[in-house]
């Protein structure tokens, strides 16, 4: 079974390259796109077969390490 | 009296503080790798800059896990002397031992320049040889310096004068240009409520001999040095004091 997490940082938490990037894009002419924040995504394969486990899991290992809780929130997918 | 320099894979200014504690200063120092889970008896404990673990994930974030890091935690619980410098400092901040956590620079670079520092408080083991208010010339390297506290815990800092160093101008004045990376009021370094945890983003160990530009660095590893000797001299009268 495999999980997926989002890592971004906290809509409270100014994203330096995000901020780069929204602004690249309307120099390009993209003014349809009004922001960019940027994140980082973690395929996380697990031996569980059970959905709720596989999230508990994922959440434990986002919470300890894949997210700093200080400027990062995480959202988390399972593929099942 | 000895300095325990941490050395993690990645670390490249573990020499520097070598330098600094041992040479310049004629101190003793040790490195300890991070797989090591003995501090060997040091007096104070310095976790040098670089790339522990090559930043991978964020900078400090795999260090913290290090075997070495569960024994950093018991000496600064013990309220031993703790100088995270760098990336040091982040790893302090990842580890919990130093609140908030460091963004990547304001404007993105890579930032490797002298800059100036204010010394906002001296009741540091690491700022008691310092003046307060004194200006100090030292080079930060630095591309994740940007510090950034939730509200709460940045007044709780300023309450409990944890802010220990602010990025100003030569003469002490904080701006907007003065401030390199954009951290949250203008914070270069800050200490735990025990105060015997300190970080700071410069390199105060490239700043130790006048021939390198500066030697306002040197303060910091002095003010250590100060430190224990006057916990030893304390220590030494309390004894006395039984005796008699």
């Amino acid at each position: 079974m495999r999980a997926r997490v989002f890592v971004t940082l906290k809509p409270s938490v100014f994203d330096p390259q995000g901020k780069t990037i929204a602004d690249a894009l309307h120099s390009l002419g993209y003014s349809g796109v009004s922001d960019v924040r940027q994140g980082k995504y973690f395929e996380l394969d697990l031996s569980t077969r059970e959905v709720a486990e596989a999230r508990a899991l994922a959440a434990e290992v986002a919470d300890k390490l894949l997210a700093n809780p200080v400027i990062e929130s995480y959202r988390i997918e399972i593929d099942s | 009296m000895t300095f325990a320099i941490i050395v993690f894979p990645g670390s490249n200014c573990d020499e520097d503080a070598y330098h600094a504690a041992g040479s310049v200063l004629g101190q003793s120092a040790e490195y300890i790798w991070h797989k090591d889970t003995d501090l060997k008896n040091a007096d104070v404990v310095v976790l040098p800059g670089g790339f522990a673990h090559g930043d991978y994930l964020r900078t400090g974030a795999m260090a913290r896990f290090s075997p070495i890091m569960r024994e950093v935690q018991a000496f600064a619980e013990r309220g031993g002397p703790v100088l995270g410098i760098c990336n040091g400092f982040q790893i302090l901040l990842e580890a919990g031992l130093l609140p908030g956590a460091m963004l990547r620079n304001r404007g993105l670079k890579f930032l490797c320049q002298q800059v100036y520092v204010r010394v906002e408080q001296t009741d540091t083991p690491f700022t008691r040889a310092c003046r307060k208010g004194q200006v100090l010339q030292i080079p930060i390297a630095h591309g994740e310096g940007n510090y950034f506290a939730e509200p709460d815990v940045l007044a709780r800092l300023e309450a409990n004068r944890q802010v220990i160093f602010r990025y100003t101008d030569a003469s002490g004045e904080l701006s907007e240009t003065a401030n390199p990376n954009g951290s949250m009021a203008a914070i270069a370094g800050l200490c735990n409520e025990r105060r015997n945890v300190v970080g700071l983003m410069p390199h105060p160990e490239r700043a130790c001999e006048s021939m390198l530009g500066s030697a306002d660095g040197l303060l910091i590893f002095q003010s250590a040095v100060e430190s224990i000797g006057a916990q030893r001299g304390s220590v030494g009268r309390a004894l006395q004091t039984v005796q008699l």
